[in-house]
């Protein structure tokens, strides 16, 4: 099941007529999820790929009952974006937009409270429930199913680590981009209070970065409120003080929000933390209860086969019945499913 | 983006907080020139994009124009932490009788703007908090309602006890969280704010970081932009779309993404090599990009290896791959390269790669490893 999203969730793209939007609006309906329309104002009538386009985000969710909206417009319309959706009630907005400046996203964040919104982002690359429901940027292929969950400031590095975890056989519950800016929507402690509560979810990897606090506050969140396992990554080590590395939040200012500072906060919380991407996976699994341990280990060979086979054909886009071994994956997703209805 | 004090000062000065009297300087003789004018004894203060210029001895007294040149010719040319000196300020020296801070600044926490107080000025605020938190007042500020008349009273009162300086305190305060906002500032801060002999607040220095993400739309602050050093390398590389920052270490290394870019820089560390640089060639893959990348990373002398560590997305594999071709081929480059590309279009990309006899590993350590072997070899 996952947090968030999920195979019922009803997702409008705004910005879908944009190069980045109807891009991502057709790989997303290609994996599976339910994208029941766009959102450009003043191409209203419009279809893509008989996707409906609107005018306002208002008329979208009155026609279709959208629950969640994804973002892919410039910086300078962004927060207009925002508050439309905001406005018109949509209770999930994932912002996927880079280069928002600070001093609007602080008044978002403020507004957004006195509303029913729950923002993810800015300047992420979305979240996924493999098997499930996709929204957001991500290479799809690369996730199976499973019982862990991600959270991570990061785009690529979280891919990095959900391959390592799908090479080891480690399938995901949800995983999750909260975005590399200093001001956004849903903070680690958000989401980890979100997959605490998660029946799917048994472990959670958490992928922090240098700058600001909310690592911090995670690993007093993690001792003091959950009983489920985490395990964590920090990136930046290297990373000099004074200088922004890439994300506009990934900065060491006045000698705080260093890596050694947060990877040493986790450990003293009882946090294990990896000293590399590849390390993760079988921290998970000393972390992972002996159940889900077993569990891992008794569908290892099968799940290994559909992880090779997600190495070996699942970058070639998201034609997934194309090959026994993913068609089998889906299979099973199915099976699932059904299993659950019953 | 970091400004000068003098160009933070022009700042103040039109938001209306009261500065003392001075003028930048680009030689000595203007320096004797500016002091002459000022008619007093001045301050002669280093214009860098770092702090500690005071220990480094960038900032010096002058009582004549004779010595502000003097102090001036000392001070122009002078290396402090790595930044070249080619301006100095040539401003009033006042007459002091107390020196306090203030700054409004980005509470990532919160995430409201936060003002910061303390009696306790001239030094850093960091130093105060740690030895005497007492001294150091915080005021978060909801966005949404702005500064208010209470949080101004709040924070003059902490500060003075004089109630005709709390009155000029508190218009001080409220003009410069006005500017925090119009100019999209980051970081406003007036260390120290003093109390002159005549009773006047002036700020004496001030220091401002501009949000980068918002530098579109405020198009007056292109006059401020200029860089030293390394920062030209990397503006350069901003111009080309890519984020890089310049380090010491020989492991060149080229990333799709910032997370996974130092992830791959720990992870030279981690097996006991040194990353020469961080470099992320953003989201999409144009070719040029990365042979944009292969120009800024050849350039520096230090680089033994190149490393790439390409996670593909929405970057594709195959355009990556063309861009290493070219940039192959045309800048023939003398340092080894270890490659590792996997995700969209991985197995075109290979090919690619082959006919110009590119090895690809897959994982993200062997890679790391081969090139920091290369880079011993070589």
């Amino acid at each position: 099941m996952g947090i968030l999203i999920g195979e019922k969730t009803k997702v409008i793209v705004q910005g879908i007529t944009g190069r980045d939007g109807s891009f991502h609006a057709r790989q997303m309906k290609e994996y599976g999820t339910k994208i029941v329309a766009g959102v450009t104002p003043g191409r209203g009538g419009e279809k893509l790929d008989g996707i409906p386009v609107f005018d306002s985000v208002k008329e979208a969710r009155e026609t279709t009952g959208t629950d969640c909206s994804v973002i892919y417009v410039p910086p300078a319309f962004a927060t207009d974006a925002i508050y439309e959706a905001a406005d018109a009630g949509v209770p999930l907005v994932v912002c996927i937009t880079e280069g928002i400046p600070a001093a609007d996203m602080l008044k978002v964040y403020h507004y957004l409270k006195t509303t029913q919104t729950r923002l993810i982002g800015p300047n992420c690359p979305g979240l996924i429930t493999p098997g499930a429901c996709k929204v957001g940027i991500m290479p799809a292929s690369i996730h199976i199913p499973g019982p862990v969950g991600v959270v991570s400031r990061s785009g690529t590095l979280t891919y990095e680590v959900v391959y390592n975890l799908t090479l080891a056989g480690i399938g995901q519950s949800t995983a999750i981009g909260i975005g590399g800016d200093p001001i956004i929507g849903t903070d680690f402690v958000d989401v980890l209070a979100l997959f605490e509560k998660d029946r799917e979810t048994k472990a959670v990897v958490l992928i922090g970065e240098i700058g600001g606090t909310d690592e911090e506050r995670s690993a007093a969140f993690i001792k003091a409120e959950m009983s489920k396992p985490v395990a964590a990554f920090i990136a930046g080590q290297t990373a000099p003080p004074g200088k922004r590395m890439g994300h506009a939040g990934a900065i060491i200012s006045g000698g705080s929000g260093t890596a050694a500072e947060k990877i040493e906060t986790f450990r003293k919380a009882g946090v294990p933390v990896a000293s590399t991407p590849a390390e993760i996976p079988a921290l998970v699994e000393k972390v992972l209860g002996k159940s889900e341990r077993r569990k891992i280990s008794f569908a290892s060979p099968k799940l290994k086969k559909k992880a090779a086979a997600v190495k070996m054909d699942g970058f070639k886009g998201n034609h997934r019945k194309k090959t026994p071994a993913l068609a089998a994956k889906e299979g099973r997703t199915v099976a699932h499913k059904n299993r659950r209805k019953k | 983006m970091n400004l000068h004090e003098y160009q933070a000062k022009e700042l103040f000065a039109q938001a209306g907080i009261p500065i003392p009297k001075g003028k930048v300087a680009r030689t000595p003789e203007e320096a004797y020139q500016i002091a002459s004018e000022l008619g007093q004894t001045v301050v002669v203060k280093a214009q860098v994009h770092t702090g500690g210029r005071g220990k480094a001895g960038g900032v010096k007294l002058a009582q004549t124009p004779e010595e502000a040149k003097e102090k001036a010719s000392v001070i122009l040319g002078m290396d402090i932490k790595g930044y070249i000196v080619e301006k100095v300020l040539v401003t009033e020296a006042a007459d002091i009788t107390s020196e306090a801070y203030l700054s409004v600044t980005l509470d990532r926490e919160s995430k409201m703007p936060v003002i910061i107080a303390s009696p306790a000025g001239g030094i850093e605020i960091e130093e105060v908090a740690k030895q005497n938190p007492e001294k150091v007042l915080k005021l978060r500020v909801n966005p949404l309602t702005g500064l208010l008349p209470y949080h101004s009273r709040q924070v003059s009162g902490f500060l003075y006890a004089d109630k005709n300086i709390r009155k000029q305190a508190e218009t001080i305060l409220k003009k410069l969280y006005a500017l925090y906002f119009q100019a999209d500032l980051t970081l406003a801060e007036i260390n120290p704010l003093v109390v002159t002999k005549k009773g006047e607040l002036i700020a004496l220095d001030a220091k401002v970081t501009i949000d980068d993400n918002a530098l579109v739309r405020h198009p007056e602050f292109e006059k401020y932009k200029e860089f030293f050093g390394a920062e030209k390398i990397e503006e350069e590389a901003k111009k080309a779309g890519l984020s890089f920052v310049k380090l010491d270490g020989s492991i060149g290394c080229i990333v799709n993404g910032a997370g996974l870019a130092m992830a791959t820089m720990d992870l030279v560390k981690f097996y006991g090599g040194r990353p020469a640089n961080f470099l992320d060639i953003g989201g999409s893959s144009n070719p040029e990009k990365v042979i944009a990348a292969m120009k800024i990373i050849l350039a520096d002398p230090n680089v033994k290896a190149i490393c790439f560590n390409i996670f593909g997305g929405i970057t594709r594999g195959d355009d990556v791959a063309t861009g290493i071709v070219k940039a192959v081929n045309t800048l023939k480059p003398k340092v080894p390269i270890a490659i590792r590309l996997v995700g969209t279009n991985e197995d075109l990309a290979k090919e690619i790669l082959s006919k110009v006899n590119l090895n690809v590993f897959s994982s993200m350590t062997e890679v790391v490893k081969k090139a920091i072997e290369l880079s011993k070899a070589a």
